[in-house]
């Protein structure tokens, strides 16, 4: 499955120095191969965040495209665009992503089943043991940390399978061993056939990485 | 997992929110229920007060002070115990455009030994009745005997007792329909039976003489109906004329001050009702404005994990509707204990004719309640479904990641 931008930008309006708007990306064009992991990295503020969310379909770009395979993402209806991202893309943002009312087990299995699929329970039980996070199942997210939040979103990626991950900052509230173990789980989803992505700030992915992009004042080196 | 089962998980898990909104929704839907309840049962009253009225003028002793211890006795069954001559009914009678006139007998029993139960009773005269004889008629195939009775659908006693006032028993032939004014508690009997009862109560030393009267000569009212076609308040005057020491009434007039109270009552009730709205409303808006935010990460997620914003919006409103739903049925349960018990209370609190509404209109009062509630629910949460499934979930999870 290949992820394309096509000199996709994105203009926020707000006082920037001399300008009314601030641009956060600037014609950048990326491809994303399936089977490869792509390591995005760059300073806080670089515009990666912005960026993957432009390739998610979360968020529209002020020019350019962004297609998955031959579909154009934002051409498409809401209701599409939703369902392609729910079935085609998944996503590990930054920050706490838990839906606060299930239990960690219910959060891992709800991708898979919002357009009414089966529970992949197998798939969820092993990514929660590679991911050390088995013994938290009926957990609620509020009694978790940080690590284990993150851990819990990685699992749920990675239970639902899309063709396409996208990573902001996976091991970011991970100590070095979770994070070895959350990167060779990603090099391994990559390795299934899968298009990942991680966009990080941080030097530890690009050792799993098959290719590096550095990320600039909204722009790909 | 799906939409419903999440819908569910959601409100079983907030229980702070999901309670808060059902109460809202309950005190929304039991305000409007008790108060068309309160409203309709005023009406029936009124209505059945007219119906059962059957007089153009009521004639009383002047010291009866006229309509408010007539209004009150009709109204309350306060016990009215004013007489005056009998033989004002025959000067009644023989005014110009009084087609028909039948007197009554007020007396109270105590409440003491001697009484079953303190209750107004009225002695009419069944021969020339056209007030209570109808109504009576329709519980009552025949004439009422000497010592016999009729009761008020509230007065303690069954069909066949034998009811006792001041130590002479009077056997119960029939129990009247509800009427949600005062008749309801009062006891019907003919004149023979009430002269006995004056003078019983006489032995008791309950007194009724008038200065210069006896027991056989007195009457309490006179119910006059005037002849078609007259005027009956030229008819009200002649009589206040003609017929020394009473007063006529027109029982319009009467009817119209009930209504004009009982419109006042309505429109303090809606009033009420209106408060309580506008205050539960801007609770709610509060309730769902704060929900927008608590909720935004939530929904974010959601939108992350496809859903759209049309499943998202659904959601949401099935999560409202339910509540509202759950509030509106526990607040019109919860209204039916505290509005149907206290029929009497409110009664005597309001001094209005209260009948109590048929099984059909509460239906619809329930139904009416509930839906307006769901209604008024649903429209609240749309605002905040549509605010949040615009919410940017990139951005928004980003926000204090």
């Amino acid at each position: 499955m290949q992820l394309r931008a096509e000199n996709v930008s994105r203009r926020y309006f707000r006082k920037h120095g001399e300008a009314n708007f601030f641009e956060a990306v600037r014609q950048v064009s990326l491809i994303l191969e399936s089977g490869k992991l792509t390591v995005l990295n760059g300073k806080s503020g670089s515009g990666k965040t912005t960026l993957l969310n432009m390739l998610a379909g979360l968020l529209n770009p002020s020019e350019g495209k962004v297609f998955l395979d031959e579909a154009d993402l934002y051409t498409l209806e809401d209701k599409e665009l939703s369902r392609l991202r729910g079935e085609k893309i998944g996503v590990i943002p930054q920050g706490r992503s838990a839906v606060d009312t299930l239990s960690v087990y219910e959060n891992i299995l709800l991708p898979g089943m919002l357009y009414g699929g089966a529970p992949r329970t197998e798939e969820a039980e092993n990514w929660m043991e590679v991911l050390g996070i088995s013994g938290l199942r009926n957990a609620m997210p509020a009694e978790l940390s940080g690590g284990e939040l993150r851990r819990m979103a990685i699992a749920r990626t990675l239970t639902a399978s899309p063709g396409v991950i996208l990573a902001d900052e996976p091991t970011g509230d991970l100590d070095s061993d979770n994070t070895e173990t959350v990167l060779a789980a990603l090099q391994q989803a990559a390795r299934a056939g899968k298009t990942v992505l991680i966009v990080s700030h941080e030097a530890d992915a690009e050792a799993y990485a098959d290719r590096v992009y550095h990320m600039e004042h909204g722009t790909i080196e | 997992m799906k939409h419903f089962s999440l819908t569910i998980r959601n409100l079983i898990r907030r229980p702070g929110r999901t309670t808060a909104l059902i109460l809202l929704t309950a005190f929304l839907a039991m305000s409007l229920f008790c108060g068309t309840i309160v409203v309709s049962s005023l009406r029936r009253g009124l209505n059945s007060m007219e119906n059962r009225l059957g007089a153009d003028i009521i004639v009383v002793p002047a010291e009866a002070e006229s309509k408010a211890s007539m209004k009150n006795l009709l109204l309350q069954g306060t016990i009215g115990t004013f007489y005056m001559d009998a033989s004002a009914l025959e000067k009644v009678r023989e005014t110009e455009g009084v087609e028909k006139a039948s007197a009554q007998v007020f007396l109270s029993s105590m409440k003491a030994d001697c009484c079953s139960v303190k209750v107004q009773i009225i002695g009419f005269d069944p021969e020339n009745d056209f007030v209570v004889q109808p109504w009576i008629a329709e519980s009552l195939n025949h004439q009422l005997g000497d010592m016999e009775v009729v009761v008020g659908c509230r007065v303690e006693t069954d069909v066949g007792n034998n009811f006792r006032i001041y130590d002479r028993n009077c056997k119960v032939m029939a129990k009247l329909a509800t009427t949600g004014t005062g008749l309801d508690t009062a006891v019907y009997c003919n004149m023979n039976t009430i002269h006995v009862l004056l003078q019983a109560a006489e032995e008791k030393g309950i007194t009724h003489k008038i200065d210069s009267g006896n027991d056989s000569e007195v009457v309490s009212a006179i119910y006059v109906r005037v002849l078609p076609g007259a005027d009956p308040g030229l008819v009200n005057n002649r009589l206040n004329g003609h017929v020394r020491k009473a007063t006529a009434i027109r029982t319009a007039g009467m009817m119209t001050e009930v209504a004009d109270s009982l419109n006042g009552v309505s429109r303090t009730i809606a009033v009420l009702i209106g408060a309580v709205w506008i205050l539960a409303l801007i609770i709610l808006f509060i309730v769902f404005s704060m929900m927008v935010n608590e909720r935004r990460r939530e929904l974010a997620v959601y939108r992350l994990l496809g859903m759209s914003r049309k499943m998202l919006s659904g959601m949401i409103l099935m999560e409202t509707a339910l509540c509202s739903l759950t509030g509106a049925l526990s607040g019109t349960a919860l209204g039916s204990v505290l509005v149907f018990p206290f029929t009497t209370l409110i009664e005597t609190s309001l001094k209005l004719p209260y009948l109590e509404c048929d099984a059909g209109t509460i239906v619809l009062c329930a139904c009416f309640a509930i839906t307006i509630t769901v209604l008024v629910g649903c429209a609240a949460g749309t605002r905040t479904a549509s605010r949040l499934s615009r919410v940017d979930p990139g951005t928004t999870l980003r926000e204090g990641a």
